[in-house]
């Protein structure tokens, strides 16, 4: 009796969970179909949903007319350069923090979190100004800084929780075995972080991948991610619904998938310690 | 147990990532303070001299300062009123037993990882386009007269856009404070007889309050600063200029940038404000 209500609930559970699950994720979907579709398929009144003329043709066209790979690249630099930098960074900083820690280290870290909250349009133009003097402007290897040092208070933070999940006597042993400061970093401390490590960069590789403040205000021709790709779709090359799904698809994918694996990261991450 | 010299090791570690976030921090605040008391007009002149508060004075007496105050409210409030009830709905469904939970936890969480300038093209496009749009040929298929969304209905629009993004990000959160409910409190409320909706109010919800109250900080200190979602779609046009987004048009746009600034530093006190609130629940959880 008790088992039959169970599977009830569980099947009305099943349904209405689903439906909206399916309800959240469709804009994803209808771009992902809308992608394959011709361009007169794409609008047509009432919608197709599955039976149309699948087509690659609007992958090779975008890829061929805006140089796709480039903003790819550009967006697997910036993104990827930016975090793996802001992790060797934040590395020594973490560990200090965790396994040597002083009375201002609290205070460090919320310090830390504050300059996250800066708002960036508060310092655009200064920022802006100091490219242009620097001859920053429009080049990735400004972004991958700005980027690091927008993302590093994240990881800082997520690296600092990792650590702290090690037990300590581990570190000691070591160094009682006679290991120096480097060799304990390196042969102890990071094999057993590199979960911890590896969730981090992955968390920060979304965020940088997806940040549209700066690189759409930093970057013109040469340095341009993903994001002023899709940008530049606005008008009228956006009323091509094909061509946009087309492109959009190209600049989720590789993170959509990313982003199905970090799901536990992202509370920890985005969160800072305070949900677990 | 930690010896003085693996203390200032410790703190010869902990220099680069400080010095460079102090810098990140303080020589682009200088500077904004710094324009900010100057007549600064780069296309106009350049700098034609220090002028007090003027900018400050100026910023908040401006025709477009109000609305856009207004508009700011109207879009930080209602993506945290959609976001947070609808999360804390989906959170307790997501939360029960079903068939396939995974798969619907990653359809649910997506539309975070989407990038912000491909949702507002994709919404802008595919489904708020008063031709082609697919809400367009649905109002037409119930004999409406399709809607143009993003000029007569902006703010509605852009809080639906905004709304979509930011759900995952709530849901995934309250589902992780849920799970760390104790279910027998729950299962005795239950044998108690207590109703459904008396379980949620009494149990539920106040063990939620704290995920609720970090949502909440969060999400505003990230939806005051939304910039894509408005550049992609309006440009600021039809009512939907932010406070952030009328100080990047008084920056880069019409390049008054000590006007800007003096905005700039505005938005920076009222973030600030913000985050101590944010920093005091944080920081209690260091302990």
């Amino acid at each position: 009796m008790a088992r039959s209500v169970t599977t009830q609930r569980k099947t009305i559970n099943t349904v209405l969970a689903w439906a909206v699950g399916l309800l959240i994720f469709f804009p994803i979907l209808w771009t992902i179909l809308t992608s394959f579709k011709t361009e007169a398929q794409a609008i047509n009144d009432p919608p197709i949903w599955f039976f149309f003329d699948w087509t690659l043709e609007n992958y090779s066209v975008v890829q061929e007319r805006s140089n796709y790979m480039k903003f790819l690249w550009n967006s697997v630099i910036i993104a990827g350069g930016s975090t793996v930098l802001g992790v060797i960074i934040a590395i020594p900083a973490a560990w200090s923090m965790a396994f040597v820690p002083s009375k201002r280290t609290k205070d460090i870290l919320l310090w830390m979190l504050s300059t996250k909250m800066l708002p960036a349009v508060g310092v655009l133009y200064p920022i802006y100004l100091l490219f242009i003097k620097l001859g920053l402007l429009d080049s990735r290897f400004g972004l991958v800084i700005v980027l690091m040092l927008i993302n590093l208070p994240i990881i800082v933070w997520m690296l600092y929780t990792y650590f702290r999940e090690i037990p300590g006597e581990i570190l000691e042993a070591a160094r009682m075995d006679g290991a120096t400061l480097k060799e304990e970093i390196i042969y102890v401390l990071t094999p057993m972080a590199i979960p911890g490590i590896a969730s981090t960069l992955l968390l920060n590789v979304i965020l940088a991948w997806n940040e549209a403040f700066w690189t759409l205000n930093l970057t013109a021709a040469n340095a341009a991610p993903l994001t002023a790709f899709i940008a530049s779709y606005s008008s009228p090359e956006g009323l091509f619904y094909a061509k946009l799904s087309a492109a959009s698809v190209m600049a989720i994918a590789p993170i959509l998938i990313m982003g199905w694996f970090s799901q536990k990261q992202l509370v920890r991450g985005l969160t800072f310690g305070a949900v677990k | 147990m930690a010896t003085a010299q693996s203390r200032s090791a410790a703190r010869l570690m902990m220099t680069p990532a400080v010095v460079l976030l102090l810098g990140w921090m303080l020589v682009p605040l200088i500077m904004t303070l710094y324009f900010s008391f100057k007549r600064y007009l780069p296309l106009r002149g350049g700098d034609l001299g220090w002028v007090g508060f003027e900018n400050y004075v100026r910023f908040v007496t401006s025709s477009a300062f109000w609305p856009s105050v207004q508009t700011t409210l109207i879009i930080v409030g209602g993506v945290l009123v959609i976001t947070i009830c609808l999360g804390v709905l989906l959170a307790i469904l997501l939360d029960q037993p079903m068939w396939g939970q995974g798969i619907v936890r990653i359809l649910v969480i997506a539309p975070f990882f989407v990038m912000p300038t491909v949702s507002a093209l994709v919404w802008k496009n595919m489904f708020m386009d008063p031709i082609n749009g697919l809400f367009a040929h649905l109002w037409k298929f119930f004999g409406a007269e399709p809607i143009q969304w993003l000029s007569q209905a902006s703010l509605p629009s852009l809080v639906m856009i905004v709304s979509w993004q930011w759900l995952p990000f709530a849901t995934l959160i309250l589902l992780t404070a849920i799970q760390s409910l104790d279910s027998e409190q729950l299962e005795a409320a239950e044998m108690d007889g207590a109703p459904a909706l008396k379980r949620f109010w009494y149990i539920i919800l106040p063990h939620l309050s704290r995920a609720i109250t970090i949502v909440v900080l969060i999400q505003t200190i990230f939806l005051l600063a939304i910039f894509a979602e408005i550049f992609v779609t309006t440009g600021g046009a039809f009512g939907t200029k932010t406070l952030s987004y009328l100080i990047f048009q008084r920056v880069l746009e019409s390049q008054n940038i000590g006007l800007g600034s003096a905005g700039g530093v505005y938005a920076i006190i009222l973030a600030n404000i913000l985050a101590m609130f944010l920093m005091r629940i944080v920081g209690k959880n260091l302990d």
